[in-house]
């Protein structure tokens, strides 16, 4: 499901330009954010908190506005603003929380500080099923959202199912030639009779509506709030918040209330899908903006330029490139919704790899998971491909005769009615829907393949054991003690320690909203769940930094197996996680481990990506002195590469955190128990105040661990 | 589309003529939307006459509504779309109209009360003919070699034998999907057993954790049901719990009594009851047996069939009993 994982989906590639390696850091003009960091740029930006814009790279790139508040990077701080800066909120905090500890002993929340929720809550639940049908506010307001979306999907999906496979796959070719060339075409028509083949051409079809609409309505209203905040400081220091919680929230937690407003069907699916969605691109739009080059602007107004006149003529397109990845973002961010939003009543792709999950069947799953994966990766790829078109802009004359004649205008028009022509063409041959013939099955085979591996891996593996024996293992020597501390030590001093987590990556501003965070937890009564939950998710989170830097390493060293992991990440990061939890359950029974597996199976893409990435932009200049200076590899690796990627590796931090976070709660349905449980619970039972307060409780948490883990970076950068 | 079933061809375009009435409205920003007599934007795309089904997470009610939605749409006609629910919200979306009919529900006091008795959008539907019983469940293999384990007294002296990671020391007793009738946790502390509640979190993990058990002939106590696909292939012998009697698990807290036999039962959306024609109709004849269940359930669960393909291999050995449901 979430976030930053598709952020650099297929695209991070140092492909094109400005390579980094040519000994300059500083990037060249005019190529600003360098699409080697493109990906990670959008990375930091759509997850981390008040992340600002600058590039991952250790070299910054020139036009970043300081951030209002943040620190001058004034060399050492000296001793006494370090006292005033760490120890003395410390100081003030640990003052506050024992005498608070001491009036209130005892290790879990105290009963006299929380809030039951669940009276109101459940009453809440009960007006909206009691009026739903005849309220104003739902016949004249919700109940026309609710029109809407259904009419503008069912005319997406009229359309689509009118041109046919022959209209849908001519037009998906020719857009893709149009924007971004005849190789990412034919991978596009290709992964289009793929989805065909597998059988789904229908489901394929239902999700392509839902999200076209999804999408379009995620740009316009993130568009829409990324112009008001990137054009007034005030409307952005005010959004700001609000768009970095949403995205932090695991979508599982909101699906409910959506629900009780709408009923389960598609237009809450859409919205849920749009929620997700459209922050990346409000924040993109808003960065694009704000980064603007002050001397472009200077220089229109000095032309006589009226305010209207500098925003459309130079404010949106020097933030185009951002404003594309934003679009790319919400694309990649509605795709990954597919599959949660099927619980709700999406349809589709997600609603036969949700009834695949019921009869435990893998193979059927899969083949309902691979178009939405190839739908991820087209979009992806062309999105991004388009992207740099944009930027580039060739000389019409180099172009062939061919590509000139469908360029501009025109070109769209043309492009269309040769779709249409073909669906024409298609129905004229009597073939509307994939022929059913055609159709390939994978589940038997598939199925097959995981029967056998999870049989031969469950247990009795010589030398290292089964997966059954690794699960055992984990669970109890590092869940079982992590949980048993967390939830022993007494509220007041996880406070502390969290305080003094903040204090040592952040400012007193971090420190204090963690510690709001989780003392949220606690009031809302379920600070025994949260620390379940938590220590899952350093568990999970570790075990994915281990491996994600060690593979991130080997990566970042050999351009082959970089080429050979490509493939592999993109799966993980898209594929629905629904896909892979049963496997997971038979190899690792139910409880918390197949939790964090699957956790790390999805956070794993994201940390290597970023590591590699982060080592390979390590300055060469460095590293050729210390090479001729008799560094060995480790040394070298140790004292030069590692340090200098720093603020990479810190990112990887913030995205595991984050990523681990969302899945962590769909462990849930494999017996994670905790916080996830109760959100599967809430929304099997229609229970607002169970499922609602535990949503609730999961944002503080994601608030509190991105707070953590993010100001780090900043400081450092 | 704001149209409701069946739809004739002039009745299409009076809806067109209405759906396009609302969009005018809405964008003058006046009138009410109903949203309860919505339809989803894939039915009937073809024009045809349409009914929704729910499908719970169980393959005994996805064999149900594979059977019902064969049926409907090679007997009488109708374009069938399903969706995939849990048993609570499917009640509300039965309440909105979002779908027709719930083939298979296990007893919601509390929901029929407010949706059949209050707001009367959900009328019975009847009996589907199967009787559903909860209970806790040890392997065959297990019962065998120790006989007294099917006594609820007995349990605490295997609960060793029951522990896993997960279970606190204690001996395990699997639980299943949070949106199945539980009073596992009551019933464990009020019997005064060795033994702690694991919620699976989804029927697909409990039934994968069952079967990797079952692989390996280790003992295990679950919370399971019949009728029940699984039993096919990992036979299970019931614990006998304190006897049920009428009315011994009204207060959810206090209950320590077994579960109760209940008749499973169909339920429609009213709207539907009254206008739906021949497919309610049909829906409302629709009545079968536990074994009947099973067969087509198998053939999705086991041999992996499509649950349209496994309601047409059913169909076609099974005319007899299928056939007084075509009204």
């Amino acid at each position: 499901m979430s976030t930053a994982g598709h952020t650099s989906t297929p695209a991070g590639r140092t492909r094109g330009t400005a390579r980094p390696g040519n000994g300059n850091p500083t990037p060249p003009p005019g190529a600003r954010p360098r699409p080697a960091t493109g990906t990670l740029t959008s990375a930091r930006v759509v997850l981390s908190g008040t992340g600002d814009t600058r590039t991952a790279g250790p070299s910054a790139g020139s036009g970043t506005p300081a951030r209002p508040g943040s620190r001058s990077a004034g060399g050492r701080a000296p001793f006494t603003r370090h006292v005033r800066r760490r120890l003395l909120p410390f100081a003030a905090a640990a003052a506050v929380l024992v005498t608070l500890g001491l009036l209130f002993p005892g290790a879990a929340w105290p009963t006299a500080l929380d809030v039951d929720l669940s009276g109101p809550l459940g009453s809440a639940g009960d007006w909206i099923i009691d009026n739903r049908d005849t309220h104003p506010a739902f016949l004249y307001f919700f109940g026309h959202i609710s029109n809407t979306v259904v009419i503008s999907v069912r005319a997406v999906y009229l359309v689509l199912l009118a041109a046919g496979w022959t209209g849908v796959l001519a037009l998906a070719g020719l857009l893709t030639w149009r924007l971004a060339g005849v190789r990412q075409a034919a991978v596009s028509v290709t992964a289009f009779a793929v989805c065909g083949l597998l059988g789904m051409w229908i489901p394929t079809m239902q999700t392509l509506a839902l999200m076209v609409v999804a999408v379009a309505a995620s740009v316009l209203i993130g568009g829409l709030l990324g112009l008001a905040a990137g054009l007034s400081p005030r409307t952005g220091r005010l959004l700001a918040p609000v768009l970095q919680t949403m995205q932090i929230l695991p979508a599982f937690a909101y699906l409910l209330p959506v629900v009780l407003v709408f009923g389960i069907g598609v237009p809450a699916a859409v919205l849920a899908t749009i929620v997700y969605a459209a922050p990346p691109m409000a924040r993109l739009t808003a960065l694009g903006l704000r980064a603007a080059d002050g001397g472009v602007l200077e220089a229109a107004t000095s032309l006589g330029a009226t305010g209207r006149q500098r925003l459309l003529t130079a404010r949106l397109p020097l933030a185009r490139r951002q404003i594309m990845l934003g679009v790319n973002q919400a694309v990649m961010m509605a795709l990954s919704m597919a599959v949660i939003a099927s619980v709700i009543g999406a349809g589709g792709l997600g609603d036969r790899v949700y009834q695949a999950l019921a009869s435990v069947d893998v193979g059927a799953a899969l083949a309902a998971g691979i178009p939405i994966v190839l739908l991820a990766v087209v979009l992806d790829r062309t999105a991004h491909a388009a992207g740099e078109r944009l930027g580039a802009r060739p000389a019409p004359a180099d172009r062939p005769l061919l590509w000139q004649v469908f360029s501009g205008w025109y070109g769209l028009l043309l492009t269309v009615l040769a779709a249409v022509a073909v669906s024409v063409a298609g129905r004229m041959l009597g073939t509307t829907q994939w022929p059913d013939t055609w159709t390939v099955s994978v589940a038997e085979p598939v199925n097959r393949a995981v029967a056998w591996t999870t049989g031969h891996l469950h247990s009795g593996v010589p030398v290292v054991g089964g997966t059954a024996d690794w699960a055992a293992a984990f669970t109890g020597w590092v869940l079982d003690p992590l949980r048993a501390a967390l939830q022993g030590l007494p509220w007041w001093s996880v406070l502390l320690l969290v305080a003094a987590a903040a204090l040592g990556t952040g400012t007193w501003r971090t420190a204090v909203s963690a510690v709001t965070a989780l003392a949220a937890v606690g009031v809302l009564g379920v600070w025994d769940a949260s620390m379940d939950t938590l220590s899952q998710v350093l568990a999970a989170v570790t075990v994915t930094l281990l491996l994600g830097f060690a593979i991130g390493i080997g990566a970042a060293r050999s351009a082959r197996a970089e080429r050979l992991l490509r493939p592999v990440l993109d799966v993980c990061q898209t594929l629905p996680q629904f896909v892979y939890l049963i496997p997971v359950v038979a190899l690792f029974g139910v409880g918390r481990a197949p939790a964090a597996a699957a956790a790390v199976i999805y956070a794993l893409p994201a940390v290597v990506r970023i590591t590699a990435q982060g080592l390979r932009e390590v300055s060469p200049a460095a590293v050729e002195s210390a090479r001729s200076l008799g560094a060995t590899r480790a040394q070298l690796l140790r004292q030069v590469q590692l340090p200098l990627a720093l603020p990479s590796l810190l990112l990887a931090v913030n995205q595991a955190v984050v990523l681990v976070l969302a899945v962590v709660i769909i462990g849930g349905l494999v017996g994670g128990g905790a916080l996830g449980y109760d959100v599967v619970f809430g929304l099997a039972r229609g229970d607002l105040a169970t499922g609602l307060v535990a949503g609730a409780a999961i944002v503080c948490l994601g608030l509190l661990l991105d707070r953590i883990t993010q100001p780090a970076k900043e400081s450092k950068a | 589309m704001t149209a409701y079933h069946p739809r004739s061809p002039a009745r299409r375009t009076a809806v067109t003529a209405a759906a396009a009435a609302a969009g005018l409205l809405l964008a003058t920003g006046c009138g009410a939307a109903d949203m309860t007599a919505q339809a989803s934007p894939y039915a009937a795309a073809q024009g045809a006459k349409s009914v929704t089904l729910s499908v719970q997470s169980w393959v005994g009610a996805q064999a149900n509504t594979a059977v019902a939605g064969y049926l409907l749409e090679h007997e009488l006609g109708y374009r069938v779309d399903t969706v995939q629910v849990d048993e609570v919200p499917a009640w509300d979306a039965l309440s909105q109209g979002r779908i027709d009919a719930l083939l298979e529900d296990w007893g919601h006091p509390e929901q029929e009360k407010r949706y059949v008795k209050d707001k009367k959008t959900v009328v019975s539907g009847g009996e589907n003919g199967l009787t559903g019983h909860i209970g806790w469940f040890v392997p065959e293999y297990f019962a065998q070699e120790h006989p007294d384990v099917t006594d609820w007294k007995n349990l605490d002296r295997y609960a060793d034998r029951m522990r896993t990671p997960e279970s606190r020391g204690k001996g395990q007793l699997l639980d299943g999907s949070p949106s199945y009738v539980t009073n596992d946790k009551a019933l464990v502390k009020n019997l005064g057993l060795d033994y702690e509640v694991v919620f699976a979190g989804s029927e697909a993990a409990q039934i994968t954790q069952i079967k990797q058990f079952a692989k390996e002939r280790k003992p295990f106590l679950t919370y399971w049901y019949v009728p029940q696909w699984l039993f096919e292939t990992v036979p299970m012998t019931e614990v006998k719990l304190p006897e049920h009697e009428e009315g011994c698990d009204a207060d959810p807290e206090k209950v320590a009594c077994a579960y109760p036999h209940t008749p499973l039962k169909k339920y429609l959306n009213a709207r539907f009851a009254e206008n739906g024609g021949q497919a309610a109709e049909f829906l409302k004849r629709f009545r079968w047996t536990a074994e009947d269940q099973n067969e087509v359930a198998l053939l999705i669960a086991e041999r992996k069939l499509s649950p349209q393909a496994a309601a047409r291999t059913w169909v076609e050995r099974h005319e007899d009993v299928w056939r007084p449901w075509i009204p």
